[in-house]
């Protein structure tokens, strides 16, 4: 039984061990494979319009942060897991991401697309510039209607657990042949080597690829904000009653959700986050 | 335990199931003429067949499955050469990348399976066969072969169950088969131990009739 | 070929590091196995029918259900089992469970269960010869396993233990969910860093080959050790 015992206190101790000693930093984690939101340079350092977000906003809260690079499909379990303490990873803000973490206010939006190769059919697909699915109504269902004749028959690729991926399944454009990729990267691969028909992704995702490999990447068809697609891009929290709203745990969290919305507001004031937006996606999408 | 979350998904998992059993079978059925193949080559006298069809087992047998798929899904997928080719027209598939995947694998395993076989039949049946003078073809054919499979069947009894859980490696190439569609109901959810318990369950049902298959035939082609 | 080579540019010592990482996670999966089995194993061969259950009951899932569930709940499900455990200890300020120990802990509990046949089967071909002596000798249970069984069980169990060790390393491959850089993650870094997946998983196919065929020498070596006198 003696060994055992000096085993089990062996795991106890390791176990102690690799607790943090960081109890005042905050980690944040992000996939560092979605550019220009997030990603890596060549020397494997993380990079992008989030990271120096989040250094931003660190700077305003007044604490120090480390950023921690997470693949995207474990991305909220690790968040739950205390792997790290907030999500900035061009999470978008939907209801059903809602039942399981709370997120602050969105810093920015984004709008998806769809995009083919050149020289595709769908080319030139007439609908609207941009839909909003929050606010329906006969244009928005027309454009539908046209995008479900479209994609009848093809095969759209989409990122894994994206709100991409929630509006392919919805129904809304009908009974699509939809597949799914562990990053963004895969589905770029797969749409130039055509295996896909037709991808879905946020619209600077397709041109941040389009540039940067040199390949005929066109969008087409309307842009989507809305409904299926969220409300924005904000910092992705622990629910302070995960651990207990009177816990230790749990008052922590609730109050870095109200650190990072002051901070957010901060920034705007300061015009951060739009000069950061401009930088990274050419344009303000600053919310 | 989410009960509501069971029951709804129950369905979507069933439906799902039938791409894992398609994929089962299909590579199954062509890994065990890729396996007889490679046996045959082992047996016979030649040293340089017996050599590749070791060195063609050793591999197989001796990387994960999950780099052969990505080898033949990823990497012939970026060779312009294929793609330019009328193999691109399977390979384009990752049904048929899969397919392909699992089917030398299950083939290298198949093979030393019936290899051992082949080398563990009592001389006396050959024997026999030779001193009634049957010809050489005839006694591989109505001998060999016959006592070959039948002595194989509980290895490769556990051949199958061990593919039917290599087919969830299909979910690593976009296939939505049984772990796929597991996988994305618990990224939706964030409910993973109903969906383990569901999923699961399905997998070891058919764990549990092959097992049982595999038995019944034992019990009825026993000599 | 400059693709491979060591140094700033070349991806040759992120693949040697990988592969060292890949050997550390299957030894202590296996360790951890090992513990595992050591519990199960008595388990399994008690007469107490409730404790067959349970034995039977974890190596039936475990080894009946798929690799990527079984990592995949534990990955996924981790979050539940902690807050479960932290709960117990009052609270706990940073449980930072790191991918290493969250991947071999994973791969560990399935190796786990086939080491638990392995050795069930093991014990089972033990001379009963051996257990009849030792109960004239007036040895207790705890002390004939020790001393008696335990040794002759790893003797008998060495050849099916090299199954299990094969299994365990190629099951390695499918931890990347956990971000652990292993061969199979670095390959894919790689990969998608130079466009070029043909070479580097076929690379990692080489690298696993190698793996295995050193084990299978180790292996035969300790075979030959311990089977002196046999």
């Amino acid at each position: 039984m003696n060994i055992f015992k000096k085993f089990g206190l062996g795991l106890l101790i390791s176990l102690f061990l690799t607790i943090s000693a960081n109890a005042d930093k905050i980690r944040i984690g992000t996939e560092g494979a979605y550019p220009p939101w997030n990603s890596k340079d060549a020397s494997g350092k993380l990079i992008g319009f989030e990271v120096e977000l989040a250094w931003a906003l660190c700077r305003y809260i007044g604490q120090q942060c480390v950023i921690v690079e997470q693949d995207w499909d474990g991305m909220i379990p690790a968040l739950q897991m205390r792997k790290f303490d907030a999500i900035m990873a061009g999470m978008s803000i939907t209801d059903e991401r809602k039942k399981v973490i709370t997120f602050s206010q969105g810093y920015a939006d984004e709008v998806a697309s769809l995009a083919v190769m050149k020289g595709s059919d769908l080319e030139g697909m007439e609908t609207p510039e941009g839909i909003n699915l929050s606010l329906g109504g006969s244009g928005v269902n027309k454009a539908l209607k046209t995008i479900t004749g479209a994609l009848a028959g093809k095969t759209v690729c989409t990122q894994t657990g994206t709100i991409h991926q929630n509006f392919l399944e919805s129904g809304d454009v009908g009974k699509v042949n939809v597949r799914t990729y562990k990053t963004q990267d895969d589905v770029n691969l797969d749409l130039a080597s055509g295996r896909c028909d037709v991808a879905l992704a946020a619209a600077v995702a397709f041109t941040d690829y389009a540039e940067k490999s040199g390949k005929p990447v066109v969008l087409v068809g309307p842009t989507f904000s809305g409904g299926a697609f969220g409300n924005g891009v904000g910092v992705g929290l622990r629910q302070a009653s995960q651990m207990g709203e009177d816990s230790a745990q749990g008052k922590r969290d609730a109050a870095l959700l109200k650190a990072f919305n002051k901070a957010i507001d901060q920034a705007r004031k300061d015009g951060v986050i739009s000069r950061l937006a401009i930088k990274h996606f050419g344009f303000d999408a600053s919310m | 335990m989410d009960f509501d979350l069971i029951i709804n998904s129950f369905p979507k998992l069933l439906f799902a199931s039938i791409t894992t059993l398609k994929l089962l079978s299909v590579s199954l059925f062509i890994g065990l003429f890729i396996g007889l193949f490679f046996a045959i080559l082992r047996i016979k006298n030649n040293i340089i067949l017996g050599k590749i069809a070791y060195g063609y087992s050793y591999t197989f047998r001796g990387t994960p499955l999950l780099v052969q798929i990505f080898i033949i899904y990823y990497g012939f997928g970026q060779v312009e050469l294929i793609r330019e080719s009328f193999l691109w027209a399977i390979l384009k598939e990752p049904y048929w990348c899969a397919v392909i995947a699992f089917a030398l694998n299950t083939g290298a395993y198949t093979s030393e399976i019936l290899r051992s076989a082949f080398q563990t039949i009592k001389p006396g049946f050959i024997e026999a066969g030779k001193s009634l003078g049957v010809p050489n073809k005839l006694i591989f054919y109505k001998i060999q072969i016959p006592i070959a499979i039948r002595q194989s069947l509980p290895a490769y009894g556990n051949e199958i169950i061990l593919m039917l859980k290599g087919t969830s490696l299909a979910s690593t190439v976009t296939l939505m088969d049984l772990t796929g569609v597991a996988k994305y109901i618990i990224s939706t959810t964030f409910k993973p131990i109903e969906v383990f318990i569901i999923a699961g369950s399905i997998y070891l049902f058919f764990t549990f009739i092959i097992h049982n298959v595999i038995k019944f035939l034992e019990k009825k082609y026993s000599f | 070929m400059e693709l491979l080579s060591f140094g700033k540019t070349g991806w040759g010592d992120e693949l040697i590091f990988a592969t060292i990482m890949t050997l550390a996670v299957s030894v202590t999966a296996m360790l951890i196995g090992f513990i595992f089995a050591l519990i199960f194993t008595p388990l399994k061969l008690s007469k107490n029918k409730f404790f067959n259950l349970i034995a039977n009951f974890y190596t039936t899932i475990i080894r009946g259900v798929p690799e990527l569930l079984v990592i995949y709940l534990f990955f996924f499900g981790g979050s539940s089992a902690i807050m479960f455990v932290a709960s117990i200890f009052g609270y706990n300020d940073y449980i930072e469970i790191n991918a290493f120990l969250t991947g071999a802990f994973s791969i560990g509990i399935i190796s786990g269960a086939y080491s638990t046949e392995v050795f069930r089967g093991a014990i089972q071909s033990i001379d009963k010869g051996q257990f009849e002596a030792s109960n004239v000798l007036g040895f207790n249970k705890v002390l004939r396993f020790y001393k008696i069984i335990l040794p002759q069980m790893l003797r008998l169990s060495i050849p099916n233990l090299s199954n299990v060790w094969q299994i365990t390393l190629k099951d390695t491959s499918l931890i990347s969910v956990t971000g652990l850089v292993e061969i199979m993650r670095q390959s894919y870094i790689a990969a998608g860093s130079t466009r070029d997946p043909l070479l580097f998983y076929t690379v990692a196919a080489i690298l696993y080959l190698i793996l295995t065929f050193l084990s299978m020498k180790i292996i035969n070596r300790l075979e030959i050790k311990y089977n002196k006198g046999y």
